[in-house]
């Protein structure tokens, strides 16, 4: 049984009458007790993948296609009231901007407390005492009076604790983490990706991580998908796609990792930008800006194709050898 | 200026709750032989047309307006916090029958709707606040559905619903109480119009009946008695002013108090 698959994942916008889809051909499997990293520039569409698998992208009118399999249950297709059960339940999210997203009326403690008790039956008490103890898990000095304070008066660390602690607290069986560390210094961090290391290995959730950051993703990943412009352009266990890297966009993203010991001004950068929705190029979107590019490139979409070692890759290097 | 008008506002609460121990003489209390009589050391503001004091009236009155004012912004910000924001979440088929509904209400004049309600429910001071209830909603549910429309996309409220809150929750527990401080400023100065258009409606024989004071029906009565008697017009149009003003200030005061924005923004 798989624990989570996507399939063929499309989001469709409607932009002045036009279609746009900043999500298109994103695949993948994640199983319990796994951690799935996804990277990509800003823009790539790795948030909007998370929304649309817990169907969040509908609040602002965004059409989502394809399939989204959990625990064998295909979620793009059950009712709201289902899938509200199950959001926060059993699929939980750490959304990514700790700062705006906390409700700035109420204590942070009870907006914690309220994820808790709309999926459990719990008294008031209990769930306090249990939110607490979750809240010195996450190294929230001086739980008890942070439980008191309202968003405004919180850091931007202890606010993205505040807001981890509310994805955590309902011990969900896969957790959606947009981003969780950008905000905290190296130290927390590891801490954090320590308590979630611990959470998959002892609870057997599956993780589903959004980071910039590629040295997390190779310390606590098992597997890796690579997003460019709304496409998935590579996919795989963490081994072979980091040591010997397929696609050009993969590449030039670990090329760009600095490291101790390198010579000044020798850091490398992909040339231009991530195109925003809308100005999609034709065939593989990553064709402009693709060292490699060469005919098909610029008319037709690589598929998502499996090659030696496990790894799945979209590029037309790739394409002829499958043929052949 | 938000100091005098809280005091103004808190002095016309104070004479409201108090009146009957403020008032020198009985509000109802007539004296043929004091009739139209200058303000003097007996009757400080002098006395109206049937000989009653002037003071005591207008204290009473205060109790009228007040109450009136309170109770049908009330009943205009009920209904315009629950169509505002149906109109505002739901949105499409919803918002647009709600939204030209509202427009609808909100081009008619509130003195003329107010009217049309008093002449069909009947004069008094109950359907009096009704009337002005029903006419002046139409503003808050404007309000309260431009907050919602933008709310609905902040991040915290896609938050919760990422954590499986229902429909009900995210509307009445975090979009409501979120979207409510430009709904107190706008009630606050609204108490002010209210007031206004109770002595409109009181002016016109349509409020309150006689022998209960309300300030709009006294300067009715004192116009005949103009050249000769102003006072009759002047007291009652001075407490009124007083009290409008002291609600505006009060409101003005409350939206830099209240600014949520720029609170945040430090």
């Amino acid at each position: 049984m798989t624990f989570l698959e996507v399939r063929d994942l499309e989001v469709e916008f409607q932009v002045d009458k036009k279609p746009v889809t900043p999500i298109e051909g994103v695949s993948f499997e994640l199983n319990e007790k796994e951690v799935l990293g996804i990277v990509g520039e800003t823009g790539s569409g790795k948030s909007l993948t998370a929304h649309a698998i817990l169907g969040l992208s509908t609040l602002v009118g965004g059409k989502i296609r394809g399939s989204v399999k959990f625990e064998e249950r295909e979620l793009l297709s059950i009712s709201e009231k289902e899938m509200q059960s199950i959001r926060g339940a059993q699929i939980a999210f750490i959304p990514q901007n700790p700062m705006t997203s906390l409700d700035p009326v109420y204590r942070v403690g009870d907006q914690i407390v309220e994820g808790l008790t709309q999926h459990t039956k719990i008294g008031k008490h209990k769930a306090r005492q249990q939110v607490l103890d979750l809240m010195e898990r996450l190294r929230i000095p001086k739980a008890d009076r942070v439980f008191q304070q309202y968003p405004h008066q919180l850091s931007g660390g202890l606010k993205q604790r505040i807001v981890i602690a509310m994805g955590l607290c309902t011990n969900p069986r896969l957790l959606i983490a947009d981003e969780p560390t950008t905000a905290l210094d190296v130290t927390v961090q590891a801490q954090i990706m320590r308590l979630f290391g611990e959470m998959v290995a002892d609870r057997g959730i599956g993780l589903f991580l959004i980071t910039h950051d590629l040295g997390v993703i190779a310390q606590v990943c098992d597997k890796v998908a690579v997003m460019y412009a709304g496409n998935m352009v590579e996919f795989g266990k963490i081994e072979p796609v980091f040591n010997a890297p397929s696609h050009p966009y993969t590449k030039a993203l670990l090329d760009c990792i600095p490291y101790i010991g390198m010579k000044k001004g020798s850091l490398s950068a992909i040339y231009g930008n991530v195109p925003t929705g809308g100005n999609y190029p034709s065939g593989c979107r990553y064709h402009p800006r693709c060292p490699h590019s060469f005919s098909p490139c610029e008319t037709r979409v690589p598929a998502l194709i499996q090659i030696e070692g496990g790894t799945r890759v979209a590029c037309h290097l790739y394409q002829g050898k499958k043929d052949g | 200026m938000g100091v005098i008008g809280t005091a103004l506002i808190v002095g016309l609460i104070l004479v409201a709750i108090f009146a009957p121990m403020l008032e020198p003489y009985s509000f109802k209390e007539q004296n043929i032989e004091l009739m139209n009589a200058p303000p003097s050391a007996s009757h400080l503001l002098g006395t109206d047309e049937y000989g009653r004091d002037l003071l005591s009236r207008v204290i009473r009155g205060a109790r009228i307006s007040f109450v009136v004012g309170v109770l049908s912004v009330m009943i205009s910000v009920l209904i315009g916090v629950v169509i505002g924001s149906i109109a505002g979440f739901y949105g499409g088929a919803i918002d647009l029958v709600l939204t030209t509904i509202a427009d609808l209400t909100w081009s008619m004049p509130a003195i003329l709707i107010a009217l049309l309600l008093v002449a069909v429910i009947g004069a008094g001071l109950e359907s009096v606040v009704v009337a002005i209830g029903l006419s002046y909603w139409a503003q808050y549910a404007r309000l309260v559905r431009g907050q919602i429309l933008s709310l609905k996309a902040a991040v915290y409220i896609e938050a919760t619903k990422s954590m499986g809150a229902s429909d009900f929750i995210i509307l009445f527990k975090h979009l409501l109480p979120n979207s409510m401080s430009p709904v107190i400023v706008a009630a606050t100065v609204g108490v002010g119009n209210a007031i206004v258009l109770e002595a409109t409606l009181g002016f016109l024989g349509m409020g309150a009946q006689p022998p209960t004071p309300s300030w709009g029906a006294m300067m009715s009565s004192g116009t005949a008695y103009l050249f000769i008697s102003p006072w009759v017009i002047i007291f009652p149009g001075l407490a009124m002013m007083l009290t409008v003003l002291g609600f505006n200030l009060f409101g003005d005061a409350l939206i830099e108090i209240m600014d949520v924005k720029n609170k945040e923004s430090n």
